[in-house]
């Protein structure tokens, strides 16, 4: 088995950073994050390589031309296509779709391989007999002959590749880590992103929120720890879906002495039972009874600050946006709270209600759609 | 447990970022963000000594430019339509969300 620790002379230490979406966390706060996982490998030897894998990880096989949903012999014009339109489709800035990161993970990770010619031949010299999803461990003599240049792609780029991307080409690139180091090697650390949601009524009063990140990091003989933290984060008060909230110096950990980079949360609102957000507002649909809407009524309203008598005028149709001034979430300027009113029909199922019914359709010749009338002849 | 709570920075309007903020964020020269403000994806506050001053929110919205342009392969003025459209679009949603 390879030795894998700082005995082992001939061992250069890699660090290959890549990223994980994290599962949700304690405290029904759903996060993911960008985290580091680390390894050592030896370098220039898939042998080595290939029993690291073996004892170290189970690496599923992917199958690059499936995810762009091209044919192996695609051309390079083909492959840049695919990749385009997918990405519009897939780039987790643009798309809705739900599993948007994760395609895009793995479409650009498809693609920095199909793209480069050397890579691409190396991928095909696999084969065809993988199937996707399936144990991959890369065949003993596998990566002799190919050079693989450094270009194409930068570190920033490849820390998101998955572990089959790292088995088959990650020994000959990356950045040198430990105690062999390059010594002269100094960044800062990356900057992780995460999302938290968090309740509507967190934004009106502001809380502290417990949020889990699960990084994996190098211990002090190179293996590959999972650390969870836990972080407790005061969400101010007025905070907007959307908004990022940043932590300095929480992202990875800098090399040479370098500063850490830093956390970003994203602010997401859990959806609510009763009211939705644009903006600062907040809105509420508010049935009401036919009577209420006709004759005029004070209605309590339930609102994020608590509930609200609030004057229904006489007439009001359905449909009409009331507003209750600042009570919004608060800021500079604070937001409004809108009701907007939704006359509910009373059933007609007992005798005393068809009877009601039955006397309204004969004594107040209403006509809902007179206007329609009115246009035919326009 | 609110003892030891971080308090981060809420990046909104009231906030600001300086131009090497966005610079060290986005691993970018400053070429590059007065390219987003040619094109007027960001707008300066203020200019104090040497040093430009944008609200918060542009830090997370040049984040956005980067990662679009990198991965997409658009121009900046392509970037700059792409983020107004999201924006529309975001609007719209939150619109048809309302009763």
């Amino acid at each position: 088995m390879l030795q894998l620790n700082s005995s082992s002379q001939n061992t250069e230490a890699k660090l290959f950073a890549r990223a994980h979406y994290v599962a949700p966390a304690v405290n029904d706060a759903l996060v993911y994050t960008r985290t580091y996982n680390t390894w050592r490998t030896r370098e220039n030897d898939p042998c080595a390589l290939a029993a690291f894998f073996q004892v170290r990880h189970s690496v599923e096989y992917k199958d690059y031309y499936k995810i762009m949903a091209l044919e192996r012999g695609a051309s390079q014009d083909e492959i840049k296509r695919a990749y385009r339109k997918l990405a519009r489709k897939f780039h987790p800035d643009v798309s809705t779709e739900p599993d948007a990161e994760k395609r895009f993970k793995d479409l650009a990770e498809a693609y920095a391989v199909l793209r480069d010619p050397e890579k691409r031949a190396a991928y095909d010299e696999l084969g065809t007999n993988w199937k996707a999803g399936k144990e991959f461990r890369p065949p003993p003599d596998w990566g002799s002959g190919f050079e693989f240049g450094g270009s194409g792609f930068d570190t920033r780029d490849r820390s998101t590749y998955s572990d089959f991307f790292e088995s088959l080409f990650g020994q000959r690139q990356g950045f040198t880590y430990g105690a062999s180091a390059d010594r002269h090697f100094r960044a800062r650390g990356e900057d992780h992103h995460a999302k938290v949601q968090v309740d509507l009524g967190d934004a009106y009063s502001g809380a502290t929120r417990s949020i889990s990140l699960r990084t994996p990091e190098l211990d002090q003989s190179g293996h590959v720890v999972t650390r969870d933290r836990t972080l407790n984060v005061k969400i101010p008060k007025g905070v907007q879906q959307g908004q990022r909230i940043r932590l300095s110096e929480q992202g990875a950990p800098g090399h040479g002495g370098e500063r850490p980079g830093d956390l970003f949360l994203e602010i997401q609102f859990r959806p609510h039972r009763l009211y939705t957000v644009v903006g600062r507002d907040v809105h509420l649909k508010l049935p009401v009874a036919p009577w209420e809407a006709a004759l005029g009524a004070t209605i309590q309203v339930p609102t994020p600050l608590g509930p609200v008598d609030m004057k229904i005028p006489v007439g009001t149709e359905s449909g009409k946006k009331l507003r209750l001034k600042n009570r919004g979430i608060p800021g500079q300027p604070p937001g409004d709270f809108y009701v907007t009113i939704d006359i509910a029909l009373p059933p007609a199922k007992s005798d005393t209600a068809r009877k009601l019914y039955e006397s309204m359709r004969r004594e107040l010749n209403f006509n809902p759609r007179a206007h329609l009338e009115a246009n035919q002849h326009e | 447990m609110s003892k030891n709570a971080l308090i981060g920075t809420l990046l909104d309007e009231q906030a600001t970022v300086s131009m090497s903020e966005i610079c060290l964020a986005c691993s970018c020269r400053s070429e590059w963000v007065l390219e987003l403000v040619n094109e007027g994806i960001l707008e300066p506050q203020a200019r104090e000594r040497d040093e430009w001053y944008f609200s918060a929110i542009s830090l997370p919205v040049a984040q956005a430019a980067q990662r679009l342009e990198r991965d997409l392969g658009v121009n900046i003025a392509g970037v700059a339509l792409a983020l107004e459209l999201l924006e529309e679009i975001r609007f719209l949603r939150a619109q048809l969300q309302q009763p």
